[in-house]
């Protein structure tokens, strides 16, 4: 679960980060009013999840009440790479001679939390850490004892930071390590800090993801999930709790356990089909999952054809075919023809329960994905 | 012969009141597996399947001289259940419990460490020596005893890839699912070095997906301490860029790293021919054998 911007630097300041002054504004009124407060210049920041908004056009600064007034205007109602701005935060611009980067997150290769440290903040990291690696500095850490502040120290010194703030910087780090600890965060990041003149440091951005798998034991932090999708079929999935990534092609694609789905994608294309989407209906899933995976298929104008593969484990054979009979049995005249490939636990009882006048049944996994994509050429033309 | 698992496994069952455990022990039970004791905290004294439940994996351990456990334990108690059994210096844990939270993992992974426990899992579908025993919640009737090794991320395509050998007549030593979470404890690279010492196992399918650099840390691993041929297969060459991977975590791997192309290409370095189709992978393992 992403925080936006304003969630989590509320986050970072209850935890001692210091944060610029800043509002939340709904709109172009509340903007203003806000300017009007805090005084000028401001910056005025779309609250998307979404990164790299200051190149796509969702932060800008304003000098005064005018150009305030402009930037909420464009902001707010635009369309953020697919997804619509309706607040904006509005935050007191610091001068800064410094811009660093701080990151603590999971080494996935090491099974360890990392930190990482740059001096070459406010730009896009990424771009960063492929060019010039050794522009950020990295410590690991052992998740027993967590960050020790030695190690916090010399990340800060190896990345250069300039040496009046070096002891600031360090207490920023570790208090963004325990906030990543204490929160279950996949991530925590500020990108930009802000040196400024005064040889102090502010959180001029703040980046918080948590795990959703620990949301359990921090209900605090599952109320603030918000999440403003512009696909409505996206939305459906996050209703349903599917993994679910619609994509362009014409055949909709429904299995168990994401490896095998995204093999039943790549043979889509392997035979010349393409995708419309991945929809993981994950283990264990009962009737009614089904049916609902098929209503967000069908839900999908550009698809044509369906391929339904399941290869039972701990999800049974049986209870995905009540599900697809009691989704299709729905329907006057099925909207798009459904391929189905049953295989393991309890496939055979499956089988038998399958109302074949519905669907068309395949025994392999390569025929029912030829099918499917047959089906969807022909329905296409 | 076979790798981690066999028909002398005891076999203690974390979880086996709930309804998974429950389920999975009875068709653990069935396949074959010498199951010999439960262990859930509060129901000591009961019985499952005929088998006797303990309050702890110590005295399950110590009453049943268990040597391996498999776990069914929900996620917000996953970790201290898996620190319990590591704590019992038992040869083998396996983990099914799916969604177990990251930090949790880091730590317990940091504990397995200190042991010489192989932990399988989480979020995996088990270990299964065909004809002998199963441990987890794979389908035992897809398997069948020979002399291939199988790892794989991912479950389902773990069955999906044992059916297309099995249909052909070719069977397995052992499969092994270590799961395709963040924090595993048995890698491709454990894994391949047990199939790698043992004598009766021919050839090994792996199965790999997009994410990580597992794949090609294996691909190392198999140009220079292998002499077992490897066959492979990597899901997610379609799979759309940007969507899985996340922000910070791709700083710390670097890009170009973790892509289907990636881990395709540095297996074909290493001699491992990758199938376009699990059916392909299949034809691979069949010529060399």
């Amino acid at each position: 679960m992403k925080l936006h911007e304003y969630q989590a630097k509320g986050v970072f300041a209850e935890a001692g980060i210091p944060t610029p002054d800043s509002r939340l504004a709904t709109s172009v009124d509340e903007a203003v009013d806000a300017g009007t407060d805090m005084g000028y210049p401001v910056a005025v920041k779309a609250q998307v999840h979404v990164g790299g908004r200051g190149k796509a056009g969702g932060i800008e600064i304003a000098s005064d009440e005018a150009e305030l007034r402009e930037a909420a205007e464009r902001i707010l109602g635009m369309d953020l790479k697919g997804y619509h701005v309706d607040r904006v935060l509005v935050e007191s611009a610091v001068d800064f001679t410094d811009e660093l980067y701080l990151g603590v997150t999971l080494d996935r290769g090491e099974g360890e939390p990392v930190v990482m440290v740059s001096s070459e903040g406010g730009v896009d990291i990424e771009e960063v850490a492929e060019t010039n690696p050794e522009a950020i500095a990295r410590e690991h850490v052992d998740p027993a004892f967590g960050l020790h502040s030695f190690q916090a120290r010399k990340a800060v010194y190896e990345a250069g930071v300039p040496r009046d703030v070096s002891r600031a910087v360090s207490s920023v780090l570790e208090t963004l390590y325990d906030l990543w600890e204490a929160n279950d965060a996949s991530e925590t990041e500020i990108n930009p800090l802000m040196v400024t003149d005064g040889g102090e440091v502010v959180a001029a951005d703040a980046v918080m993801n948590v795990d959703d798998d620990a949301l359990f034991r921090h209900p605090d932090l599952a109320e603030m999930e918000e999440e403003s999708y512009t696909d409505e079929l996206e939305r459906k999935a996050g209703e349903y709790g599917f993994d679910y990534v619609r994509l362009s092609g014409n055949v909709g694609i429904i299995g168990n356990g994401a490896g095998l789905v995204m093999t039943t994608l790549d043979l889509v294309d392997y035979y010349g089909g393409e995708p419309a989407n991945f929809l993981d209906i994950g283990g264990g899933a009962k009737a009614e999952r089904v049916a609902n995976a098929l209503d967000m298929v069908f839900s999908d104008p550009n698809v044509d054809s369906v391929v339904f593969n399941i290869f039972g484990g701990i999800t049974r054979g049986d209870e995905v075919a009540q599900g697809i009979n009691d989704a299709l049995s729905q329907f006057d005249e099925i909207p798009k023809p459904v391929v189905v490939r049953l295989a393991g636990t309890n496939a055979e009882e499956g089988m038998e329960i399958l109302n074949t006048e519905l669907v068309q049944v395949e025994r392999t996994l390569e025929d029912a994905v030829q099918r499917a994509v047959q089906n969807a050429e022909e329905v296409g033309r | 012969m076979s790798v981690l698992v066999d028909d002398d496994t005891r076999v203690v069952v974390q979880g086996i009141t709930g309804g998974e455990g429950n389920f999975h022990a009875e068709q653990m039970i069935e396949y074959g597996t010498n199951v010999v004791a439960g262990a859930v905290p509060g129901k000591g004294g009961q019985e499952v399947h005929g088998v006797p439940v303990y309050d702890t994996v110590h005295e399950a351990v110590r009453r049943e001289d268990a040597d391996a456990s498999v776990v069914f334990v929900p996620p917000a108690f996953a970790a201290d259940a898996l620190f319990e059994a590591l704590d019992t210096s038992l040869d083998l844990v396996v983990a099914i419990t799916e969604g177990i939270p990251t930090q949790d993992m880091a730590k317990v992974n940091r504990r397995l460490s200190e042991t010489d426990t192989y932990l399988v899992g989480p979020n995996c579908p088990g270990v299964i020596t065909p004809g002998e025993a199963k441990l987890g919640i794979l389908p035992g009737n897809i398997f069948a005893d020979g002399n291939v090794g199988l790892v794989s991320r991912s479950g389902t395509l773990t069955y999906q890839v044992v059916d297309n050998l099995t249909q052909r007549g070719i069977g397995q030593t052992t499969a092994i699912g270590i799961g395709g979470d963040p924090i595993i404890g048995t890698s491709f690279i454990d894994a391949l070095e047990l199939f790698e010492a043992d004598e009766e196992t021919e050839a090994v399918a792996m199965c790999g997906e997009i994410g990580g650099e597992d794949e090609e840390e294996a691909a190392e691993f198999i140009a220079t301490e292998m002499d077992t041929p490897v066959a492979a297969f990597i899901a997610g060459r379609t799979a759309p860029p940007g969507k899985r991977m996340g922000h910070a975590g791709a700083i710390v791997s670097g890009s170009g790293t973790g892509t289907a192309e990636s881990k395709i290409e540095a297996l074909n370095n290493a001699g491992v021919p990758v199938g376009d189709t699990p059916e392909e992978v299949a034809d691979h393992i069949e010529g060399f054998l």
